[in-house]
C-alpha cells in the first residue's frame, strides 16, 4: 500500500500534530512500512469472528449514584498552564 | 550484611533481617540510596530520587518494625515506574510532555504498596509513555544496561529492571502492555512478572492502551514477586476492568512440585526469529524444568506471526485516544505564546511528544479514521481474538506454556533506534499475551557472553499462582537468578 | 425533519464520576480529576444513570438494549477535556420505539424514536471576560445526557413542538430529569431538510445546535426552512453543515469552528466494559415506572369525561395531574374541577409567578368549594368571592361562605317571595312582558332577574330564579 505525504499530513491534522516540512518524506516513508507491516492482517479469514475489545469478556460494575469527590480545584489547578478567577484559559475561541 | 549483600539480597531475605533487628530500614534504605547515588550517574535508571522522603518513610517504618508491628514489606525500599501517579512526586512518563507534571494523587498500586509499609526510593526511566522495548526515548536520556553500559535494558520498563539488576532496590514497578515488563526483566537477568489484565487495577497509572496495559512486579526472584503482587492485587472499584475475582495466597503453594504440570512448548516461538543461541539457552531451561518433573508437550498457537501487526493497530488506536488529553490545556506541556487554539493544540502536542509517540499517534489515528476502521481496527480486534482462541485450545492440554521472553540478549545502544520495525520485533514473544490478557513472567535462564536470557512462562487468566510456583521451583534448582553483573563502577 | 434531543439525567453525580452535578457553582468546583481528563484517571459508570435510560426507554416504549457498549468519540475542543467524549455510537442501550404525541387538536402524532444512548456532557467556554482569552468551566463536563434522537417524521414546527413538550412531561413525570430548559436540562438539535414538492428525495440536511426553549424550536425552524428554501428558489444548492440559531437576530448562522475535521474515529471504549442488562433489571424498573402521561391522559377522558383538550392540560404535568386527581377524589365533580384548576387557579397563579407546588390553595381546599358549587350553595360569581377567600386563607371554603355570608338563596319558599315583591314592584314591566312576543319577553326576564338579584344581594340561584320567575309572569 502507498502512502502520500498529503495521506501523512490529513491524519496529522485530526491528530493535532504538525509535521515538519523536510521531515515529510521521513515521517511518510516509516508510516508507510509500518501500514505494510500492520496490512498482513488483510490475509487473515476472519469471517463470522466476533471483534474483542476487550480480555476475558467481562461487564461493566455500576457505581452507586453520590457524590464522594470533594472540591478539590486549587490543588487540581496547580499543575495548569493557564488559569484565572478558576478558569482554565485557552487563545480566543471563535464559534 | 555488607552493602555488597544489601544490594542483592531478595524482600523475603531484607524483611527477615530487619525483622530479626540485625539491620533497620533507615540502614538498607541508606544503602539502597548509596548505591543509587554511585551508580546512577552511569546507568540513569532513576529519574527522580526521593531520598529525604525515602528516610521518613523508613524511620516510621523502624518504629513499627520496634513495636512488632507492620506487615511483610514493611520497610523494603522500591521504585516505581514513572508512570505511576505518585502524590506530590514528579510523573513524567519520561516525556516532556509531563516534564512538570506533580499529580495531587496516587495510583492504586502506588498506595496499596505505600500502606504495606514499603519505601518509595524513587521513579525509574522508561521509554516515553512506555512506547519502546529499549529506554532510548525517553526524554531524560537512555537507561543503560548494567550487564554492559554499552547495550540497552530493554523497555518500556528499562529503568526498573536496571535498577534491580545493578541493586538499586529490591523490588521495582512495572507496567506492560506489549512485553514491557517481561522483555527488559529477561535482557537486565531479573524477574518480571505481567499478572492477567484485570489484576491489579490501573487506575493512577499513565494510560497507554487501555485494554492492554497492566502492572506488575520486577523483582530478583518470583518468590518476592509472589510478596508484591499479593499488595498489588485485586478489586478497585475505580478501575471499571479490574477484576472482582478472589486473589489467592501467592505465596502459600509456591514450594509446591511440579511434577505432572503439563508445560506446552509452541513451536512457533522457536521460528527463525529467535536467535539461535537463545534458542539453545531456552531449551536448556525446560531441561531443568523436565527434570523438577514437569512434562513438556508440543503445541500450537498458529495465529503467534499476526501478534504484531495485530498489536501495532490496536495499541497505537487506543494510544491515539488516550494520549489527547495532552492538549495544553489543563496539565502539560504548553507551547509558548500560542497564537490561536489550533496554534495551542498542534505546537504543544507536537514540541511535547518525542518521535515515536507521535508516529504511533499518526497510526492509530489513520486506523480509526473514515474508511479504515473495518479494514484496520476491526479486523485486528477479530484477529485479536483468534490469538486469545489459540491460547485457550493450548491451554487445553497444557498448564503453562513456555519460550522465550525476546528473540535476543540486549542489544547495542542506539542500534534499532532508526528502524522502528526492527524495535517492535523485539515484543513478538510477549505482546500475544497482551492481546490475550493473560499472565506472564520471565526469569533469568542464564547468561550468553555474558548477557542474560530470559524464559517466558505463560499462564491461564488469573492463574499466576501456578506461573510463580514453576518459576519458584525453576529458581530453586537453578542459580541464573543470583548472577549480578559486576558493578558499572568498576565496569568501564 | 428530524430532532435529537440531549436531556441531562438528573442524577446526584456524574456519569462517571463522584462529583456533584449541581448547577451554578464557581467555575471547576464541581470538576474532580476524571472530569479534567487528568492522567491515569478512570471512568466508573453511575448506577443511576443506566436506571435513568432504561427508565426513558420503557416511557417511550422503546426496545432496550441488554448489551450496550461504550464509545469514544474523538474530537479537539477545549470544552471536552479527554480530547474524546465517552457516548454510545454502535450499540444504544434504547434501541427503536414509538412515542405518541398528543397535538394541541386532540389528535395523536405518532414520532419513531431510532434509539436513544448515554454519553457525558462537556464544560462551557465563556467568550468575553478575559482579553483574547476564552475561560473554560468543567463543571458540566461529565454529566450524564441522554441523547434521543428521532426519525425525519416532523413536517411541521408545530409537530416538533408538541414532541418535545411531550418528552418534557415525560421526562419530569418519571423524575429522570429537572427539565429545566432555561439550565440547558433539555437542548434540542434540529436536523432539516426540505423535500421539493411532488418528489420522494430529501436535499442536504442542516443540522442546528443547542436550541434551549420550545419557543426558538418553532422560530428556529421557520427561519432555517424559509432560508433553506430562498436557497433552493435562487437555484443556490444547501451546504451539510452544523448550524446554530441566534435568537436576538432570530436567524441561523453556520458554526465554522465545529466544521473543521470532523472524522469522530469512534471506537468501543476500553476503560469501560459493556452493560448487560437482564430481564429482571428491566422488570423491576417497569413494574416502578409511574402511571405515564399517555396513559393518565386516556385514563382520565374515560374515567372522568374529560374532553381530549383538557385531560391533555391536566396531565401536561405530574403535579397538575395529581392536584386534579386528589380534588377530585373529594368533589366527586372532575369536570368543573378540571375549570377550576385550568381556569380560576392556573389564572390566580400565573399572576402570583407562582408555581402549582406552591398553591396557597390546597386540593382539599377547592374540593371544598366545588362541592359547594355542585349542590347550588354557591352561584358562580359567589363562588368566585369564596375562591378569593381561599387563596388569602380566610379558611375553609364553607367556613368562608359563613363569615362573608354567601350562602346562595335556593330555598324555593325564600325565592318565592323575592319575586313576588319584585311582580308587585313594577306593574308596568308585567303588562308589557304579558303582552310581547318571545324575543322581547326574553329581553324583559333578564330586566326581572336582575331584579331579584338585586333585592336578594347576589345570593339568589340563577337557574331556579329563571323558571320561577317565567311561572309566576305566565301565571300573573
Amino acid at each position: 500500500m502507498s502512502t502520500t505525504p498529503a495521506d501523512v499530513l490529513s491524519v496529522a491534522q485530526l491528530a493535532r500534530l504538525r509535521i515538519e516540512e523536510a521531515a515529510l518524506d521521513d515521517v511518510t516513508e516509516r508510516f508507510g512500512r509500518i501500514l505494510d507491516l500492520v496490512a498482513q492482517l488483510q490475509q487473515v479469514d476472519t469471517e463470522g469472528v466476533e471483534p474483542m475489545s476487550n480480555p476475558h469478556d467481562m461487564v461493566q460494575r455500576l457505581r452507586a449514584d453520590a457524590v464522594t469527590e470533594d472540591a478539590q480545584r486549587d490543588a487540581l489547578q496547580r499543575v495548569a498552564p493557564s488559569v484565572e478567577d478558576g478558569f482554565f484559559l485557552v487563545p480566543r475561541v471563535i464559534d | 550484611m555488607s552493602p555488597n549483600e544489601l544490594s542483592t539480597a531478595t524482600a523475603v531475605e531484607l524483611a527477615a533481617a530487619l525483622r530479626a533487628k540485625t539491620m533497620s530500614a533507615v540502614e538498607l534504605t541508606q544503602a539502597c540510596l548509596a548505591t543509587i547515588a554511585r551508580e546512577n550517574p552511569v546507568l540513569n535508571a532513576a529519574i527522580t530520587v526521593c531520598g529525604e522522603q525515602a528516610i521518613e518513610e523508613a524511620t516510621a517504618a523502624d518504629t513499627l518494625l520496634r513495636r512488632g508491628d507492620g506487615g511483610t514489606l514493611t520497610g523494603i525500599p522500591l521504585l516505581h515506574k514513572d508512570i505511576f501517579c505518585t502524590r506530590d512526586v514528579a510523573t513524567t512518563c519520561a516525556s516532556r510532555m509531563l516534564e512538570n507534571f506533580i499529580p495531587p494523587y496516587d495510583a492504586t498500586v502506588v498506595s496499596r504498596l505505600r500502606a504495606a509499609g514499603t519505601i518509595m526510593l524513587g521513579k525509574t526511566n522508561m521509554d516515553e509513555f512506555a512506547m519502546g522495548s529499549s529506554t532510548e526515548t525517553s526524554v531524560f536520556g537512555e537507561t543503560r544496561n548494567p550487564w554492559n553500559i554499552h547495550c540497552v535494558p530493554g523497555g518500556s520498563s528499562g529503568g526498573t529492571a536496571a535498577a534491580v539488576a545493578a541493586g538499586f532496590t529490591p523490588l521495582g514497578t512495572g507496567t506492560d502492555t506489549g512485553g514491557s515488563i517481561r522483555q527488559p526483566a529477561s535482557l537486565c537477568g531479573i524477574t518480571g512478572l505481567k499478572p492477567t489484565y484485570g489484576r491489579v487495577s490501573r487506575l493512577g497509572i499513565i494510560a497507554f492502551a487501555s485494554s492492554l496495559d497492566q502492572a506488575g512486579p520486577m523483582t530478583r526472584t518470583a518468590e518476592d514477586a509472589a510478596l508484591m503482587l499479593q499488595v498489588m492485587s485485586g478489586l478497585d472499584p475505580g478501575d471499571s476492568t479490574s477484576a472482582d475475582i478472589e486473589v489467592p495466597d501467592f505465596r502459600a503453594n509456591l514450594g509446591d512440585p511440579i511434577s505432572g504440570l503439563k508445560i506446552g512448548i509452541p513451536k512457533e516461538y522457536f521460528s527463525s526469529s529467535l536467535e539461535p543461541r537463545v534458542a539453545a539457552s531456552i531449551q536448556a531451561a525446560l531441561v531443568e524444568l523436565e527434570r523438577e518433573g514437569a512434562e513438556l508437550v508440543d503445541i500450537d498457537l498458529p495465529h503467534t506471526d499476526q501478534g504484531i501487526p495485530t498489536y501495532y493497530i490496536i495499541a497505537p488506536a487506543e494510544a491515539s485516544a488516550n494520549l489527547s488529553r495532552y492538549d495544553g490545556v489543563r496539565f502539560g506541556y504548553r507551547c509558548e505564546a500560542p497564537t490561536d487554539l489550533n496554534d495551542l493544540y498542534e505546537r504543544s502536542r507536537t514540541e511535547g511528544f518525542g518521535e515515536e509517540v507521535k508516529r504511533r499517534i499518526l497510526v492509530g489515528t489513520y486506523a480509526l479514521s473514515t474508511g479504515f476502521y473495518d479494514a484496520y481496527f476491526k479486523k485486528a480486534q477479530q484477529v485479536r481474538r483468534l490469538i486469545s482462541e489459540d491460547f485457550n485450545t493450548a491451554f487445553e492440554t497444557c498448564d503453562v506454556i513456555a519460550g522465550p521472553a525476546a528473540p535476543g540478549v540486549a542489544f547495542g545502544l542506539g542500534t534499532k533506534t532508526t528502524d522502528p520495525l526492527a524495535m517492535y520485533l523485539e515484543d513478538i514473544y510477549t505482546l500475544s499475551v497482551n492481546l490475550a490478557g493473560l499472565p506472564g513472567i520471565s526469569v533469568p535462564a542464564g547468561l550468553l557472553d555474558g548477557m542474560p536470557v530470559g524464559l517466558q512462562l505463560i499462564g491461564r487468566a488469573f492463574d499466576e499462582a501456578t506461573l510463580l510456583r514453576v518459576a519458584h521451583r525453576f529458581q530453586l534448582r537453578t542459580d541464573h537468578h543470583l548472577a549480578r553483573p559486576v558493578p558499572t563502577a568498576v565496569n568501564p | 425533519m428530524g430532532l435529537e434531543v440531549h436531556l441531562q439525567l438528573a442524577t446526584e453525580s456524574k456519569i462517571f464520576s463522584g462529583a456533584a452535578t449541581r448547577f451554578g457553582a464557581e467555575p471547576n468546583v464541581q470538576a474532580c480529576a476524571v472530569d479534567l481528563g487528568m492522567p491515569g484517571m478512570l471512568p466508573v459508570l453511575n448506577a443511576r444513570a443506566v436506571q435513568y435510560a432504561v427508565m426513558f426507554g420503557l416511557g417511550v416504549g422503546a426496545r432496550i438494549g441488554k448489551r450496550s457498549v461504550f464509545d469514544r468519540k474523538n474530537y479537539f475542543y477545549p470544552d471536552l477535556p479527554k480530547g474524546y467524549q465517552v457516548s454510545q455510537f454502535f450499540e444504544p442501550i434504547v434501541c427503536e420505539g414509538k412515542f405518541e404525541v398528543p397535538m394541541p387538536d386532540g389528535s395523536l402524532f405518532p414520532v419513531r424514536i431510532t434509539r436513544a444512548h448515554l454519553e457525558e456532557d462537556a464544560g462551557k467556554s465563556v467568550h468575553d471576560a478575559y482579553a483574547g482569552q476564552t475561560g473554560i468551566d468543567l463543571n458540566r463536563a461529565g454529566t450524564p445526557l441522554l441523547e434521543i434522537v428521532t426519525e425525519p417524521d416532523f413536517r411541521t414546527a408545530e409537530q416538533a413542538v408538541a414532541y418535545l413538550k411531550s418528552l418534557h412531561s415525560l421526562a419530569t413525570y418519571l423524575g429522570i430529569s429537572d427539565g429545566n430548559m432555561a439550565e440547558g436540562s433539555m437542548r434540542c438539535d434540529v436536523n432539516i431538510s426540505l423535500r421539493p414538492t411532488g418528489t420522494e428525495v430529501y436535499g442536504t440536511r442542516t443540522e442546528i445546535k443547542n436550541v434551549n426553549s420550545f419557543r426558538f424550536v418553532e422560530k428556529a425552524i421557520a427561519v432555517e426552512t424559509e432560508r433553506q428554501m430562498d436557497i433552493l428558489e435562487s437555484g443556490g444548492h444547501i451546504v451539510q453543515e452544523t448550524r446554530l440559531y441566534d435568537a436576538d437576530r432570530n436567524e441561523t448562522r453556520s458554526m465554522r469552528s465545529k466544521e473543521v475535521a470532523n472524522d469522530y474515529r469512534y471506537f468501543p471504549e476500553p476503560d469501560l466494559l459493556p452493560i448487560v442488562l437482564d430481564d429482571a433489571y428491566i422488570d423491576n424498573i417497569r413494574a416502578g415506572l409511574p402511571e405515564l402521561p399517555g396513559a393518565k391522559r386516556a385514563r382520565f377522558i374515560e374515567t372522568y369525561g374529560l374532553s381530549d383538550y383538557d385531560a391533555s392540560l391536566l396531565v401536561d404535568s405530574r403535579t397538575t395531574a395529581d392536584f386534579f386527581e386528589a380534588a377530585t377524589d373529594i368533589s366527586k365533580a372532575p369536570k368543573l374541577t378540571a375549570n377550576w384548576i385550568l381556569g380560576d387557579l392556573a389564572g390566580a397563579l400565573n399572576r402570583e409567578s407562582l408555581d402549582l407546588t406552591e398553591s396557597p390553595v390546597s386540593p382539599e381546599a377547592l374540593a371544598g368549594l366545588i362541592v359547594r358549587i355542585a349542590d347550588d350553595t354557591l352561584s358562580s360569581k359567589l363562588a368566585k368571592q369564596v375562591f378569593e377567600g381561599l387563596w388569602l386563607g380566610e379558611g375553609t371554603a364553607d367556613e368562608i361562605i359563613e363569615a362573608r355570608g354567601l350562602k346562595q338563596v335556593t330555598d324555593t319558599g325564600a325565592l318565592e317571595s323575592l319575586v313576588a315583591q319584585v311582580i308587585e314592584g313594577h306593574p308596568d314591566q308585567v303588562t308589557q312582558y304579558q303582552a310581547a312576543d318571545e324575543a322581547k319577553q326574553k329581553k324583559l326576564l333578564g330586566f326581572f332577574v336582575g331584579q331579584v338579584m338585586k333585592a336578594s344581594k347576589g345570593q339568589a340561584n340563577p337557574q331556579r330564579l329563571n323558571g320561577l320567575l317565567r311561572a309566576m309572569l305566565d301565571s300573573g
